[in-house]
């Protein structure tokens, strides 16, 4: 397969957030703002990029019966490395982001492409498809997060751009917010996948 | 290479070895980062105290569990050339509107508040999460609760809510009166 296409998939055409429709419960969960959503993407990404690489690696010594046990397994171990080492030296992140760092083992994003993916391709394949949907699925959630921080909260990336009493439509800081926001971006998205 | 077969004995072995491994890998990792995740944990606690009380030299710790709590507060009595400079009191209350909210409060000796800093809270982004500016929490420095009503003015109080987070609002108050009262029987003394 071209490695080129493989990679930019995750971005539109295979948007795991936009057209897959995969992961909604962290998406919508941290999304409040821009900075949430990129630590939230990126720990997902270095767990898919990871969890690709070893299952991939080692597709062929699993019993077909009991892979997804094994890639749960493995899945869970990265994703407590990661939660691990974020406590450790990036405790205000984990501070945020704590309650759905452990989320990330049973996002089906993982899951998904370790057993839609990663077990029938090479381990070359599996890396760059990690780090396009990867990448993808952290850009998903900046853009809801922003959406939403910069109508609910009057601000990008913690930068206030509101005087300090303005009255910000709050409704997108809350959960109702986060649907309405990724039912327009959906939109947006399929009309900009029909076009190109 | 061939799919390995899916018998038991295939089955067990492999379970076996990859649980095996990852549980070697984790083990490794947690002693890695063990020893800073404590640090930054201290660190962390210290500066919270250091925040909400005077300078000071010497912190002396003990814990106190109230009659109406499931859990203890901390209780930092600090001093400075072995005089009583303030009590920092980590405080908590489960009345927030996400459930647990956690509060440092300091207390001068004379019972004023010094400063308050909030170390946990899940509340509502944008409106609970309010409460960690000073535009709220400023409102109770130097203020005794003595003659300060710790409750919010909706119900006759003399704190004024956040907009549109009054249950919020309640339950940093319930937090800080949970401390003035620890601080009332404990503030000073060992």
């Amino acid at each position: 397969m071209n490695q080129w296409k493989n990679f930019t998939k995750g971005f539109l055409k295979e948007n795991p957030v936009f057209v897959l429709l995969l992961g909604m419960c962290p998406t919508l969960g941290v999304t409040t703002s821009a900075i949430n959503g990129m630590g939230m993407g990126l720990a997902t990404a270095f767990v898919l990029i990871m969890s690709n690489m070893v299952i991939s690696l080692i597709k062929n010594f699993i019993p077909d019966k009991v892979r997804i046990p094994a890639f749960i397994v493995v899945i869970a171990s990265f994703v407590t490395i990661v939660q691990m080492v974020m406590q450790a030296y990036v405790p205000a992140l984990y501070k945020q982001l704590g309650l759905f760092i452990p989320l990330i083992v049973v996002n089906c994003i993982i899951l998904g492409r370790a057993e839609a993916f990663a077990s029938k391709n090479s381990v070359l394949s599996s890396i760059i498809d990690g780090i396009g949907i990867g990448l993808g699925f952290t850009l998903a959630l900046v853009i809801l997060g922003s959406v939403r921080e910069i109508l609910g909260s009057g601000s990008i990336f913690d930068y206030k751009f509101v005087a300090e009493n303005t009255k910000t439509i709050l409704l997108f800081v809350m959960p109702p917010g986060a649907f309405i926001a990724l039912g327009y971006l959906i939109a947006l998205v399929n009309k900009i996948k029909k076009s190109v | 290479m061939a799919k390995i077969e899916s018998n038991f004995k295939n089955m067990v072995l492999t379970l076996l070895i990859i649980c095996g491994v990852a549980a070697l890998a984790l083990g490794a990792i947690y002693n890695l980062t063990k020893k800073p995740i404590e640090k930054s944990k201290l660190l962390k606690q210290e500066l919270a105290i250091k925040n909400v009380v005077p300078e000071f030299e010497i912190i002396k710790t003990f814990k106190y569990k109230p009659d109406d709590g499931e859990d203890s507060l901390i209780i930092n009595n600090t001093y400075k050339n072995s005089n009583y400079v303030g009590t920092a009191i980590e405080t908590y209350t489960d009345k927030g509107f996400g459930g647990r909210v956690k509060l440092m409060v300091g207390f001068l000796p004379n019972g004023c508040i010094y400063n308050i800093e909030v170390l946990e809270l899940k509340e509502t982004p944008g409106l609970g999460t309010k409460m960690t500016e000073e535009k709220f929490k400023g409102q109770f420095k130097n203020k005794n609760p003595k003659n300060f009503k710790l409750i919010v003015k909706k119900d006759n109080g003399d704190v004024d809510a956040i907009t549109a987070a009054t249950i919020s609002s309640r339950a940093f108050c319930d937090a800080v009166q949970r401390a003035y009262n620890a601080f009332v029987k404990f503030g000073g003394n060992e």
